[in-house]
């Protein structure tokens, strides 16, 4: 009669801990629709932010202006070595780099900037959930869409080109300021690198 | 003693239950026109070794294991298929524009050389799967010069 018991106790044990782990991808699923549900939030806090800068830029391309303050707030929560604000600003600058309206350029330029938009898209969300060291990784590619982009929209203020000859064979990054601060290795070697080209 | 019985009976219809719970099944016969294989010059080590170690999660079609047919196995799956898919699908790869290559073809390298790549819950059965150092070698060489190609 204890026999019983004990196998029925392990059968109950074994089918809980099945619907459980069931149970949880279901609630995974169910988070995941919620990040979606907060990132529309965003979208549309952003799209409210956008109208702003707008109105502020008085027909310069504010789109690009957009893209561009938030790509200058995550790296520096990167030079920071702030993982966790960069996280936020990777999906803040995801939302901005969603938004973006290339319907003032001609057919080979918007072909152009949608393909850079997607891609940086792409590395800002992965920026929005990785670890540090992944951020990196990712804000170097980002880092050449963003300058890609630039080449194509300009851009309202004076931007420099900055490059770090040790970061993975070379890693160029943009920055407002003139003086060097390194996104690729923050604190560890802050200085480290030079300006490569002044844009405007 | 009835409540472990009651439990044990609910428990046991419940898990009968979900196995009739449908998946969506990723599989196809055919190769289409854009796969990573046909538009790329890839030597066959190398094909063989994607084949086996990414192109379950990362393809159309999956070589499902036994244990596929039975929930809640078949639902993490599901969910690993439809997310390795959404990163990257070889048998897309040529509807990719060169910047989007360059992209994945950063992260193929770079997950590989950390080893992220193939998951562990995926080695774990498909043993096949891992790379030894060389072939880890072998397949970065490759990437590298397909990346530096572009």
């Amino acid at each position: 009669m204890s026999k019983l018991k004990s196998t029925l106790g392990i059968v109950a044990i074994a089918f809980i801990t099945l619907t459980v782990m069931s149970c949880k991808d279901n609630s995974k699923e169910q988070n995941s629709t919620d990040g979606d549900h907060s990132e529309m939030n965003h979208d549309n806090s952003d799209g409210h932010h956008d109208g702003e800068k707008r109105e502020m830029a008085m027909g310069g391309d504010s789109n690009t202006q957009a893209v561009l303050n938030d790509y200058f707030n995550l790296k520096n929560a990167l030079v920071g070595d702030d993982n966790g604000k960069a996280k936020e600003l990777g999906a803040t600058l995801a939302t901005s780099l969603g938004n973006f309206d290339a319907s003032q350029y001609n057919d080979t330029q918007q072909s152009e900037l949608k393909d850079i938009v997607e891609d940086a898209v792409e590395h800002a969300e992965h920026i929005s959930e990785s670890d540090i060291a992944h951020q990196r990784e990712h804000f170097k590619v980002l880092s050449k869409d963003v300058i890609d982009m630039v080449a194509i929209t300009g851009a309202e203020m004076k931007l420099y080109e900055q490059f770090c000859p040790m970061y993975d064979g070379g890693t160029a990054w943009l920055s407002t300021k003139e003086e060097v601060r390194n996104p690729y290795y923050g604190s560890q070697m802050l200085k480290c690198g030079k300006v490569q080209r002044e844009i405007n | 003693m009835k409540i472990v019985k009651i439990i044990a009976i609910v428990l046991l219809v419940a898990f009968v239950g979900i196995q009739f719970i449908p998946t969506t099944r990723n599989q196809s016969d055919t190769v289409p026109s854009t796969d990573f294989m046909l538009v790329n010059n890839v030597p066959e080590t190398i094909q063989k070794k994607l084949q086996v170690s990414c192109y379950d999660c990362h393809s159309n079609n999956t070589q499902y294991p036994w244990y596929n047919k039975i929930q809640p196995v078949a639902w993490f799956l599901e969910d690993h298929i439809k997310e390795g898919k959404a990163e990257l699908n070889f048998n897309e790869w040529d509807s990719l524009s060169s910047r989007r290559k360059a992209s994945k073809l950063r992260s193929i390298i770079k997950q590989i050389e950390n080893g992220e790549m193939p998951l562990d819950s995926y080695t774990l059965i498909h043993s096949e799967a891992t790379f030894t150092e060389a072939e880890a070698e072998e397949l970065i060489n490759f990437i590298t010069q397909l990346k530096d190609s572009l």
